[in-house]
């Protein structure tokens, strides 16, 4: 599989998502979670064809425990879109590749 | 991908125990199958499970997703093609079937349900915008986040007790909200629910309402037999009081009874659609499990190849047929 999608970790997020310019997606995602590892492959396949709009990143929930904490993350696969600092989507549990597009559709076609 | 006319021998739509086995069947037969395993929903319900310790041959079990992933390799093994999209649309009455993925349109002569089924929800006015906030359908995905808090699972089978005794090792307490005041799960899984001393049973209690904002706070509980509501203080609800067919595709094409099952024949897996055949939890009201799901999917693939190798037969006598009468013009030309 291509990696299109870097970690992030607790240490960066304010400087890699919070701080940046353009839009960031982060998957909060763990080892241990079936449905996180099937939409994986689909939010890579996502970042290949549009990470130019949209800044693709990860971030393991078992060894960074503050950021799904502060957002309130108790559910994965959680992916949230951040922009300007404050989190503008939030999309909860694995879906299929139509339906992330749809809901990316305004950070992806803008 | 791109359109195929030239239709395939068989598509399997569908890949937990069902759809694996069917391939794995077909695929022996030469039959060259064409798997469509969902794109997120691969490998079915056992992907979200931990440890499977009644599937015959794994004398000390098997984890769920291992399971599904050597089904996998062993369809690949034998040829199938698969195929990790969904399904959107199905024209199946015609003597072509036709489905329609994100990625294409594909015809075949036979095709094999196996989709399996949904988790059911409870229905209740909250229920969606806690999802994720504190409800949940996954233990092994979710349960992490709700160490040393006081965890509610809902249900009465063997996937409620399973998920709740696996609770117990984040949560503070577990309480299991059980309808009736018995468990419909199995002894073994009982004697063990029973014997969690982090584990309450919540008899004839169903579940009222979700309470919080923006996060799941309480559950309100009321008794089936008083009639009276009481408050659950929980931060964490696990759902699983069963599950739904996925038929939604089917419906106006096959024929399906009250609850959205697929109806088959008895003693097959055929379906009212000649070469259409269904099988696992599409089907089953009433086992349930993953080497019944399995064995259903055997079935259906035996069913498919019977009935191509009838059609070709009939293929082959029609020809027999055409070219007798064709002598038959050409001597009385002659």
């Amino acid at each position: 599989m291509a990696d299109n999608i870097s970690a992030v970790t607790d240490a960066e997020f304010d400087s890699a998502v919070l701080k940046s310019d353009k839009p960031v997606l982060v998957d909060f995602w763990a080892e241990w979670c079936g449905p996180c590892k099937q939409v994986a492959p689909i939010l890579d396949e996502i970042a290949g064809e549009h990470g130019d709009k949209v800044t693709f990143l990860k971030m393991n929930v078992d060894e960074n425990p503050v950021t799904p904490s502060n957002y309130r993350v108790t559910g994965i696969p959680t992916i949230n879109v951040y922009q300007g600092g404050e989190v503008v989507k939030s999309i909860v549990g694995a879906r299929p590749k139509a339906a992330i597009l749809n809901e990316l559709s305004d950070f992806i076609n803008a | 991908m791109t359109d195929q006319s030239e239709p395939r021998n068989v598509i399997i739509i569908g890949s937990g125990p069902a759809g694996y086995t069917a391939a794995v069947y077909a695929a022996r037969a030469s039959l060259a199958p064409l798997v469509f395993e969902g794109s997120v929903t691969a490998g079915g319900a056992l992907m979200n499970t931990t440890e499977v310790e009644n599937f015959p041959g794994f004398r000390d079990g098997i984890m769920g997703p291992e399971l599904m992933e050597n089904m996998r390799a062993q369809a690949e093994r034998f040829g199938a093609e698969l195929v990790p999209d969904d399904v959107i649309e199905v024209d199946l009455t015609g003597e072509v079937k036709k489905v329609v993925t994100y990625g294409g349109t594909f015809y075949a002569k036979a095709v094999i349900l196996a989709m399996g089924s949904g988790y059911k929800k409870l229905g209740l006015p909250n229920e969606d915008a806690l999802s994720g906030k504190g409800v949940s359908w996954c233990a092994t995905c979710d349960g992490f986040f709700f160490r040393e808090q006081h965890i509610a699972v809902v249900g009465g089978g063997d996937s409620a007790v399973e998920e709740a005794t696996f609770l117990t090792r984040f949560g503070s307490k577990v309480s299991l909200i059980v309808r009736r005041d018995e468990l419909r799960a199995s002894k073994i899984m009982q004697e063990r629910a029973f014997a969690d001393p982090k584990l309450d049973i919540e008899w004839n209690s169903v579940v009222e309402s979700v309470n919080g904002d923006g996060r799941l706070e309480s559950v309100t509980l009321k008794d089936t037999v008083t009639g009276e509501t009481r408050e659950l203080p929980s931060t964490g609800l696990f759902i699983a009081i069963g599950h739904e067919p996925r038929s939604e595709l089917l419906a106006g094409q096959v024929d399906l009874d009250a609850e959205g099952y697929v109806l088959t024949h008895a003693g097959s897996t055929a379906t009212n659609v000649r070469g259409v055949f269904a099988s696992g939890d599409l089907v089953d009201h009433t086992y349930r499990q993953a080497i019944t799901a399995a064995g259903s999917g055997c079935a259906a693939a035996l069913d498919a190849e019977r009935y191509l190798a009838l059609l070709e037969h009939q293929a082959a006598s029609a020809r027999h047929t055409d070219s007798v009468a064709e002598a038959d013009a050409a001597f009385a030309q002659a």
